[in-house]
């Protein structure tokens, strides 16, 4: 399990997560909701966008504030399963969008080992592969044990977290 | 993502195991919080709950409501990818939530495979690059390799094989002369599918074509941004100016009959899809193809050998032209949208499918027959029957077209078998006439 900021069982979570569905909020002030894969170093949570679908980033540079829920027991298939909600600031790093998301393969490898035999095929879709960071640092968490959200959530401030 | 009307989106909804309401929470930060729903899709209303009532927003607060789906595939990564995003006022009742959508969006890759979902995005793409300042990039090589789409050499390859060979089986090859045909026929080959990109662009062929494939739609170098039409243009000049000079060499060494041959192939290289001709518009493509991959490789590949003209040279040469006419058939058919959207009526425009599909069948028959028929009208030597082991692969091919016509990336293996198929049975062809040669 990651080590880091976030309760441990909320890191258990992350660590297995394949999917996670990330809230932006868009320029009419509306929420908007992507299903993404998250990553985690103990200090943040990571996630990619490929420029193609970079709607959400545009999201984010206007307004940085974000959620991470992880909710769903096939794309988080955690032992007990739980949910929980990480809200936090984003913000995106587009400085080098063809090879600057690649410093985080490490920890998607360690989730999705395919990504290297789809890294080496890049040529083939190479836009799917110009990607933006979006780096969140988490300032708040809802946990719900068993993932029964009929009960209130702990609730976990990280007020410095990550900085 | 697609738009979709509330009704449809809330029917779609039901198929899924929970659903995550998102709203904005007083602070600022968006909340989401899962639970379970059921759907009213005659209302276009979705009831969440129960869920702890501390947990849901304030009644009257917009909410998107999103159900998602994926299933893991381990070692190949995911399919089954598909989700919706509803969104719509809160109505709140304790621990219940309903939401009546007034406007939803979704995609589901059973109904846009995702590199048709990727392909449409691409005016996403480049308004990005544009916001901040930056180019896609890719190495020289594989930019290289995609625009001049390297790997079709196979198709310059065979019959300057097929030529050499037979001219070795007339006791008449030579390395170094078949070597610098090789160069002329790869180098205007290359130039001709760098023109073919620069065409297709102009006409706004490519850009029309939502569904292009490895095989299909062009090199997508300028649409992706990978490269400047400019570029593209000195490239294709480039590598013209290489087969011309080497062809006039040639020419000037082994006979002048040679540059009629090379002007021939140059001109059909270019009115393909250069105006005024453009060929390929007009529903030609496949002849011009045939002939320039056909008849004019493999006889000038002889004729730089043997220094003279060879009907059976020709004859070999048909089989090998039918099978690349029929590689640019079937890699037309998931362009076709794209094509008749700009006006290039290309024969899988204009025919319908299952006329497309009995004219591929009955050109791969006229193949192997002209295969089986060489020996016994003594023009081919016995040994060439061997390149009727690849009928199974022709049929294949045919079962493909047949059952995946409207499903561009469906019909990726038999577009690929149908590739081989041309080249196995080319190189099969070359070996009886290097075996017949030895023997």
């Amino acid at each position: 399990m990651t080590d880091g900021i976030l309760p441990a069982p909320v890191a258990a979570l992350l660590d297995v997560a394949l999917v996670s569905e990330l809230t932006v909020v868009d320029g009419s002030g509306r929420p908007v909701t992507y299903p993404l894969i998250p990553l985690y170093d103990g200090t943040h949570i990571f996630m990619t966008s490929a420029v193609l679908f970079s709607r959400k980033l545009r999201h984010i540079k206007a307004n940085p504030r974000v959620s991470v829920a992880l909710t769903d027991p096939v794309g988080v298939p955690a032992e007990p399963f739980a949910r929980a909600t990480i809200q936090g600031d984003a913000r995106v790093v587009e400085d080098d969008l063809h090879a600057g998301w690649e410093e985080l393969l490490p920890l998607w490898r360690a989730k999705e080992p395919v990504i290297d035999s789809f890294v080496k095929k890049r040529f083939g879709i190479p836009l799917f592969f110009e990607r933006s960071i979006i780096e969140i640092r988490p300032v708040r968490v809802q946990y719900w044990p068993a993932g029964d959200t009929s009960v209130a959530p702990q609730v976990f401030e990280l007020t410095g977290a990550g900085r | 993502m697609t738009a979709l009307a509330p009704v449809e989106a809330v029917t779609r909804a039901e198929g899924f195991d929970h659903v995550v309401v998102s709203f904005v929470g007083a602070d600022g930060y968006p909340a989401s919080v899962a639970g379970e729903f059921t759907c009213e899709p005659h209302a276009a209303t979705i009831t969440v709950g129960p869920i702890d009532p501390a947990s849901l927003p304030v009644d009257g607060t917009e909410v998107c409501l999103t159900v998602s789906h994926i299933r893991p595939q381990p070692g190949i990564g995911y399919d089954e990818r598909r989700y919706v995003n509803l969104w719509g006022p809160a109505h709140v009742d304790g621990r219940i939530l309903s939401v009546t959508v007034e406007q939803a969006s979704g995609w589901d890759e059973a109904d846009v495979p995702f590199f048709e979902y990727a392909e449409r995005s691409v005016p996403v793409a480049h308004d990005y690059f544009s916001d901040v300042g930056a180019r896609p990039h890719l190495s020289r090589w594989w930019t290289f390799f995609l625009a001049t789409r390297l790997p079709f050499l196979t198709a310059t390859i065979v019959p300057i094989a097929l030529g050499g060979a037979v001219a070795a089986y007339d006791d008449a090859f030579s390395l170094g002369w078949w070597l610098l045909a090789l160069v002329a026929g790869c180098a205007v080959h290359l130039g001709l599918n760098i023109a073919n990109d620069l065409f297709d662009d102009a006409s706004g062929a490519d850009a029309a074509n939502t569904t292009p494939t490895p095989f299909s739609g062009g090199s997508r170098v300028m649409q992706y941004g990978l490269v400047r039409r400019r570029s593209l243009v000195w490239a294709c000049a480039a590598c013209y100016a290489v087969a011309i000079g080497v062809g006039v060499f040639l020419a000037a060494a082994r006979g002048w009959e040679l540059l009629a041959l090379g002007v021939v192939g140059v001109v059909l290289s270019l009115a393909y899809t250069a105006p005024p001709l453009r060929l390929v518009h007009r529903g030609l493509g496949e002849p011009v193809t045939a002939a320039g991959f056909g008849p004019i490789m493999t006889l000038g590949a002889y004729f730089v050998c043997a220094e003279q003209w060879s009907g059976p040279a020709f004859y070999a040469s048909l089989p090998v032209a039918i099978l690349i006419a029929l590689v640019l058939y079937v890699n037309q058919i998931p362009d076709r949208l794209g094509d008749a959207a700009v006006g290039k009526r290309t024969l899988i425009v204009r025919w319908p499918a299952r006329r497309v599909q009995i004219a591929y069948a009955a050109a791969a028959v006229l193949t192997f027959v002209l295969i089986a028929a060489g020996p016994a009208l003594d023009i081919t030597p016995w040994w060439t029957l061997v390149a009727l082991v690849t009928v199974p692969m022709a049929r294949s091919v045919y079962q493909g077209i047949c059952a995946n016509y409207d499903q561009p990336y469906a019909l990726m293996p038999a577009m690929q078998t149908n590739i081989g198929l041309h080249l196995f049975t080319g190189l099969l062809l070359v070996a009886g006439y290097v075996v017949a040669a030895l023997v």
